[in-house]
């Protein structure tokens, strides 16, 4: 079962592992250091870093040279109060790249008409943060239209890029539904894969002991600028039998989509569409001895709306 | 979805406010004769300017400006080489202030950058800017703080020479191009920051290719490989800016008059927030005379691509007493402006249809293939690592040996492996229009240089970018991470290689200092500029005199590149001095 969990990961996450292994401590260290004048003059970039190097840019018969170290003052505090100046360099260099910016994302929120009683189903995710560095939650759940709500969790999560088109994510996620209630913590990846693929994996932890990986991928064709089909998939993987859960070991269900959107705004996309879901093994034997359907297929329609 | 609501809100109020929003300066008025003489034209020695907050409008949408003395452009500012001048800036906003007069010569501490040259300008305060006047040309002033310069807040700049003026015409326009969004800029750098493309309607789709358009399959699977967007061509588009000429949309029809035969100047300044534009006027050749005010030896052309705080002045000369459009296109075909010069007001040329959309090719990506034994023809791998078999650097979209000094990281998406020098090439979009086209190694400068040694010291400085995060930076490094200033001697004199590892232009400016860019065999007459529009994935080189004492910024004028970290302090000291 480990066995089959691991390559899950690793097949899903295989074209992030380059990134990983990246020396990637370059880009935050520096977040804290400013002013900029402040930092060690000899040690980096622009002091001729090419000196020494076989560069090709060179062929003009141009040397290198030797750069001047970085002058260490700011000119214009010989002329204005350096306090008043130090505020403005502050205020300049945040401006410059140093912003923090949010998104709040309802990807899904639909109806799910299907037979055995109609479903609804959200699926969201906010960030607030700057290019590197983000706090995150996610939500997502279902429930019957004339009944309780079947599923619901809450993830809070730290984001963090580590190379061009991946972040890793790590945080707590709790399950308000079903009873009982769990808390788990996660780690995972997501990003955007070759030929524009969205996906994201996640693994699990439960206060229990149990643990359980998911994986989600998806892609947005165009069709025209503004009508959408996306196909999306969903898989869960359980390394253990929870019982109370309804949850068997192994492949426990796979979830495909494919919704057809027509974006009137970027950030308004009502759509429509067919969801089709299946458990297997344990989890689809839990699932028939409790009266309910190892599958279900719905058409679903909803919006898509973000800000 | 809420934007959309609050637009149409904005739209119905801006609807009552635009008669009542005599917005446009009296020398950017419809109609005009001319500058000579122009009304309204601020000269002499001692100038008022007061920054305040006022609403502007084009095409019945109006929406909040910051405006200098009400008007969106602001006041024309006309000087005299040799002359002295003060300018009493007064801040009537609530947010602090600035203007940089881009492309002057003064003392650093009156260039008007807050935080590198000065302290900015308070609400409620009046700084007294004071310099003399070393040069003549047409140039242009803008805000350097916030996002001011987008929503209205620049204007033009025009110097006489102290002597005789070595172009000679009957009449003379001037001709300010921007571009104009209902929506805060800084509204619309969060939405990018959401979703790279979130202003790109032109994308290639499923349709497209059914009806064989643009790209086909096999060439969509390599770029969807390398999670690249060859439509990508401009961050901010048509479908959120008004384009504008002298502060008029087409609706408005800025029209400048003159009578047949008459040599008319006219000074072109490209103000926009985010906008590269071609410009044409249909039927007539353009002979430039000038560039970033700078006499350039006259060569005439049909179009000329004008990246952003680049300034051309052509000198055109209608024969016919008819209307002629002058045509101002946004490079990615999103949307154009059409102004027109006629002999009297209320003349029309036709507005041409916008052109095809271009698409970017391995060219743009820093990819020169010609002349390059490609086997397959040209198949592209990016996911081998650096040092694999394949031939040389040629085929990696990021290759980090090509570039040792930049650090890897999330905002490092592509690296140039075979950058081509595109200072004579036809700009983007151009490539292949059937008729004359300005590239840079057009231009030859009038004057002699007066510096013509050979640099002692070379530096590349590479445009890097995510486009996907929109993320941009210089060396891989944003200015807020706290990059170091890059450092000159008083005087040396240093070759500087831009190299554009990114798929879009990026129009780079150095302030307090022209730089001759290198365009041909012969220093003496190698144009000089203060903004040079580097070609996607391409290198240009320039050399720089670095003759003026202080710190000095250095950015591209992408206004939200700036903002997003593509931007670097530039310190000039005696050898002695420095730490």
């Amino acid at each position: 079962m480990k066995r089959l969990i691991t390559s899950a990961v690793l097949l899903l996450a295989g074209t992030a592992m380059p990134a990983l292994a990246q020396d990637h401590s370059q880009m935050d260290h520096s977040a804290h250091q400013m002013p900029p004048g402040q930092e060690d003059a000899a040690s980096d970039q622009p002091a001729d870093p090419h000196a020494g190097h076989a560069m090709p840019a060179s062929d003009d018969g141009v040397p290198r040279g030797v750069a001047p170290p970085v002058p260490t003052d700011h000119a214009a505090e010989a002329l204005y109060d350096p306090a008043v100046m130090a505020r403005a360099r502050a205020a300049m260099l945040k401006e410059s790249g140093g912003m923090t910016f949010s998104q709040l994302m309802i990807d899904r929120l639909e109806y799910r008409a299907q037979k055995g009683g109609d479903g609804y189903h959200w699926e969201g995710e906010g960030w607030i943060g700057g290019d590197i560095n983000r706090l995150a939650i996610k939500s997502e759940g279902e429930g019957d239209v004339r009944g309780a709500l079947e599923n619901a969790e809450l993830q809070a999560l730290y984001s963090r890029a580590i190379d061009p088109w991946w972040n890793i994510v790590g945080g707590v996620r709790h399950d308000f539904r079903p009873q009982p209630q769990r808390t788990y913590a996660t780690v995972g990846i997501e990003g955007l894969a070759p030929y524009w693929f969205e996906v994201e994996a996640q693994a699990f932890l439960s206060n229990k002991g149990d643990v359980h990986v998911r994986a989600e991928g998806s892609y947005d064709q165009r069709i025209t600028q503004r009508l959408v089909l996306q196909p999306a998939a969903e898989v869960n993987i359980a390394a253990q039998d929870v019982p109370e859960l309804g949850i068997g070991s192994g492949l426990s269900n796979i979830e495909l989509g494919l919704r057809l959107r027509y974006e009137f705004a970027r950030e308004f996309a009502p759509y429509i569409g067919v969801n089709w879901e299946r458990s297997f093994g344990g989890t689809a034997r839990y699932a028939r001895a409790a009266g309910e359907r190892a599958s279900a297929t719905s058409l679903v329609m909803g919006i898509r709306f973000w800000f | 979805m809420t934007d959309l609501s609050l637009d149409r809100r904005t739209l119905f109020k801006g609807a009552a406010a635009l008669t009542l929003a005599g917005a446009v300066p009296a020398w950017a008025r419809s109609g005009t004769a001319g500058l000579h003489p122009a009304p309204g034209v601020l000269s002499g020695d001692r100038i008022a300017l007061t920054v305040g907050d006022s609403h502007f409008g084009t095409g019945g949408r109006s929406a909040h400006a910051i405006t200098i003395n009400g008007t969106v452009p602001a006041p024309l500012i006309r000087l005299k080489e040799g002359q002295r001048v003060q300018l009493a800036v007064t801040n009537n906003l609530k947010e602090d202030t600035s203007i940089h007069w881009h492309g002057l010569i003064v003392p650093f501490q009156m260039d008007g950058v807050p935080g590198v040259s000065f302290p900015g300008i308070r609400p409620g305060e009046t700084f007294t800017y004071d310099f003399p006047i070393r040069q003549s040309g047409t140039y242009w002033y803008h805000s350097h703080s916030g996002m001011q310069e987008a929503m209205g807040h620049y204007g033009p700049i025009v110097i006489d020479p102290a002597g005789v003026d070595p172009v000679q015409s009957d009449r003379e326009h001037v001709i300010v191009l921007a571009d104009w969004s209902l929506v805060h800029p800084h509204v619309l750098l969060k939405r990018l920051k959401q979703m790279g493309g979130y202003h790109n309607f032109q994308r290639q789709t499923l349709a497209g290719l059914l009806a064989g358009k643009d790209q086909g399959l096999k060439d969509r699977m390599d770029w969807g490989k390398m999670r690249m967007d060859p439509t990508d061509i401009s961050d901010v588009t048509g479908s959120t800016y008004s384009f504008l000429i002298n502060g008029h949309g087409t609706p408005e029809n800025w029209t400048g008059l003159f009578a047949p035969g008459e040599r008319v100047r006219l000074r072109i300044v490209n103000a926009s927030a985010m906008t590269n534009f071609n410009i044409r006027l249909p039927g007539l050749p353009m002979t430039v005379v000038q560039c970033d005010g700078q006499h350039v030896q006259p060569v005439e052309t049909d179009e000329f691509q004008i990246g952003i705080a680049e300034s051309y002045d052509v000198i055109v000369q209608p024969t016919e007493a008819k209307a002629y459009g002058l045509i101002a296109e946004a490079i990615d075909r999103s949307g154009q402006v059409r102004a027109t010069l006629a002999p009297q007001i209320g003349m029309v040329a036709p507005i041409p249809d916008l052109r095809a959309r271009p698409l970017l090719t391995m060219k743009d990506m820093g990819m020169d293939m010609s002349g390059m034994d490609m086997g397959q023809g040209g198949v592209i791998d990016l996911s081998q690592p650096a040092n694999d078999s394949m031939s040389g650097h040629a085929m990696k979209m990021l290759d980090p040996s090509v570039a040792p000094d930049v650090p890897m990281g999330p905002g490092v998406a592509t690296l140039s492996s075979m950058p081509a020098d595109r200072t004579a090439d036809r700009p983007t979009g151009l490539e292949d229009v059937d008729h004359r086209v300005l590239t840079y190694a057009d231009l030859r400068s009038l004057e002699p240089n007066a510096d013509i040694r050979t640099p002692t010291r070379s530096l590349d400085i590479h445009l890097t970018a995510n486009m996907e995060r929109y993320m941009w930076s210089f060396d891989g490094v944003k200015l807020s991470d706290g990059a170091d200033p890059i450092a000159f001697r008083h005087m040396e004199r240093v070759r500087i290689t831009l190299i554009n590892d990114t798929m879009m232009p990026h129009p780079i400016h150095i302030h307090g200092h022209f730089f001759q860019l290198l365009t041909g065999d012969d220093p003496t007459h190698n144009p000089r500029k203060h903004t040079v529009n580097v070609l996607p994935g391409g290198k240009i080189s320039f050399d720089l005199t670095a003759d003026a004492l202080g710190d000095w910024a250095f950015h591209c004028h992408m206004l939200m590149h700036m903002h997003a970290g593509m931007m670097r302090v530039v310190t000039v000291r005696h050898e002695e001095d420095a730490a």
